[in-house]
């Protein structure tokens, strides 16, 4: 059955689908970090923690861009109203990207990092080494060729077809992804500089244009869902992405207390990023108050999940829990201890794991061919994937949250001489690490529960 | 009120308040980078902490430990490991013997891997945790232990 408004939005269906296959050896790395953190020799020196790190961190950031582009062109040619420029140039991008993203993650586990390092030129235009970027600069440079035919690629679809505001958020928040990607190409000697600018790829990602494209998905998969008013819905889509970038902007702030730069950015970046949860609470309001409005019953009450989901979740772990350490007088006790990583994991997942699952889950319906919505028990089971993953990623923000409090008590707060040392203060933190692993352990049977709604058929068919 | 605001509204705070506070980013980050200079002593950095930087890049040491605050969390911080560990007498012999011991093999310890470096390499990774102990980081981390 063909289901698709616009024959070349197929082109989605592959990014998705290649996104789960890095989602599942995300996960199964963080797994073996966890364990890293309470039996260090594990696997001897197998996989250095170095390594799997580098490994479940850019699965992550991949994986994330592939739902994104997945996500792109599946909504732009539906919202332009036209089909999409090149469907070959999409599935061409596609095999470079997904190529190029497995022999790195091969060239991570296969060959000593300085090796690699040394192999791909990184002594000729040194880019490497440095957290998230840690690609060869060669692939480095292969994302953004990809970055360029896929801007390309949906810059055309739009000036010949309608442009909504979606699709010019949506473009904004790609053509920002691209764009603040090229500092990553500059790693000055000086470390004080590298620094700075090395957050204008991470936090101008993230607490920037990401949230760009984040919205503009939710506002999409929302008109589709509820069939609320699009003026309506475009309007506070406007509202709500102008507190993020106002806020988020100088809200890089945050990041440079400890840097060395002017005392002032303590003020900067605490008052405007205390004001980040602002937009992500908006979300929430704007997420339940369009389906409590909704004029049509749409059968995929999956996608209703996702996306209310997604917007609580985000608010919490974006904004709550971004709060909690935003603040300098706090950030100065818990900057770079557990707490930061309780954050990561549930902002990350909140706002970028669970929207890209929205948009899959109203998308890959159509792009299969079953209909508007899956049959009832594959529905069932898609949502036991979402509250097993949702729980479980919920108990591994507060167990590392505790191992935080624990570690800022015992390592940060006392003077020097008091003050446990880094790896004393670790022993002290195993109960912790040990029950996060376990909430682990439960959003990875949410995974698979969630990839095996996708094999569930219903009785007709079957 | 819902009618008077309307998406064209919206639209403008958007892109209006996007551009001046992106604008406002730029001014202050150009004042950041002429002030720099009194707090990185860039002046110090040398051919040896050069390499050194490369060197800790090269072995993605990032990858376990973090360099003020920023990076992984499963070894310990090291922006001021050289006043930990030593300072002017006792740093650089430390270092050298620590690096040359690894693995430890303890059971159950958290491995740090042997990277195999010359004692110039050594030296030099060395010489780039000095420099970067001597910047001024508002004063972060709060004490010795990082």
């Amino acid at each position: 059955m063909n289901t698709l408004k616009y024959q070349s939005q197929a082109v989605a269906k592959p990014y998705f689908v290649f996104a789960m296959v890095l989602f599942v050896g995300q996960i199964l790395f963080g797994l073996l970090m966890g364990l890293q953190y309470v039996v260090g020799d594990i696997v001897g020196g197998l996989i250095p923690f170095n390594v799997a790190r580098m490994v479940h961190t850019n699965l992550l950031i991949v994986w994330l861009l592939f739902g994104f582009m997945g996500a792109a062109y599946y909504l732009v040619p539906e919202e332009a109203e036209t089909e999409l420029h090149s469907p070959k140039l999409a599935m061409v991008l596609f095999w470079i990207f997904a190529g190029a993203g497995v022999l790195t993650i091969l060239g991570y586990l296969f060959v000593p990092y300085a090796t690699l390092a040394h192999i791909t030129g990184n002594d000729y235009f040194p880019t490497m080494g440095r957290e998230f970027l840690e690609q060869p600069t060669i692939i480095k440079i292969g994302i953004v060729v990809v970055a360029l035919g896929f801007l390309y690629n949906l810059g055309m679809t739009i000036l010949k077809g309608r442009k909504t505001a979606i699709n010019m958020v949506m473009m904004t928040g790609l053509i920002g992804l691209a764009v603040f990607f090229l500092f990553a190409f500059y790693n000055p000697t000086n470390l004080a500089l590298d620094k700075y600018f090395w957050w204008f790829v991470v936090h101008l990602w993230v607490e920037g244009v990401w949230e760009l494209i984040m919205g503009a998905i939710l506002a999409f998969v929302l008109i589709k869902i509820t069939g609320v008013d699009r003026e309506v819905i475009e309007k506070w889509l406007y509202v709500i992405i102008a507190m993020a970038l106002i806020s988020g902007i100088l809200g890089t702030g945050h990041h440079f207390y400890w840097l060395m730069v002017p005392e002032y950015w303590q003020w900067v970046g605490s008052i405007f990023s205390a004001i980040e949860p602002l937009p992500f609470f908006a979300m929430v309001l704007y997420a339940f108050n369009m389906v409590n409005r909704r004029r049509r019953e749409h059968p995929n009450k999956a996608a209703t999940l996702w996306a209310l989901g997604t917007s609580v979740m985000a608010f919490l772990g974006a904004g709550v829990w971004g709060f909690l350490h935003t603040l300098a007088p706090v950030n100065y006790f818990t900057h770079g201890s557990q707490i930061t990583a309780a954050h990561g994991h549930m902002a990350f997942y909140g706002a970028y794991a669970m929207i890209v699952m929205t948009i899959m889950s109203y998308a890959m319906p159509k792009l299969r061919g079953i209909g508007e919505a899956n049959c009832n028990k594959a529905q069932v089971t898609e949502m036991w994937g979402f509250w097993l993953m949702t729980v479980g990623m919920v108990f591994i923000t507060l167990f590392l949250t505790g191992a935080g409090i624990l570690q800022v008590w015992l390592q940060r707060i006392p003077e020097s001489g008091e003050a446990l040392s880094f790896m004393a203060t670790q022993d002290k933190l195993a109960i912790f690490y040990w029950l996060r692993e376990i909430a682990g352990v439960v959003f990875l049977i949410g995974l698979i529960a969630y990839l095996a709604s996708f094999f569930v058929k219903s009785k007709q068919t079957a | 009120m819902s009618e008077r605001f309307t998406k064209g509204m919206a639209r403008n705070i958007y892109y209006g308040g996007s551009v001046f506070f992106f604008l406002i980013f730029l001014a202050l980050t150009f004042h950041t980078t002429k002030e720099m200079p009194k707090r990185d002593h860039r002046q110090n950095i040398t051919e040896s902490v050069a390499r050194g930087k490369a060197l800790w890049e090269d072995n993605n040491c990032v990858g376990c430990h973090s360099l003020i605050g920023e990076g992984a969390y499963f070894a310990p911080e090291l922006v001021n490991v050289y006043n930990r560990r030593g300072g002017e007498e006792g740093f650089k012999a430390f270092f050298s013997g620590w690096m040359k011991a690894q693995p430890l093999n303890i059971p159950g310890r958290r491995q740090m891997p042997n990277f195999h470096l010359s004692d110039q390499e050594i030296d030099d990774l060395a010489e780039f945790l000095k420099w970067a102990s001597e910047m001024d980081t508002n004063n972060w981390p709060p004490n010795i232990e990082g």
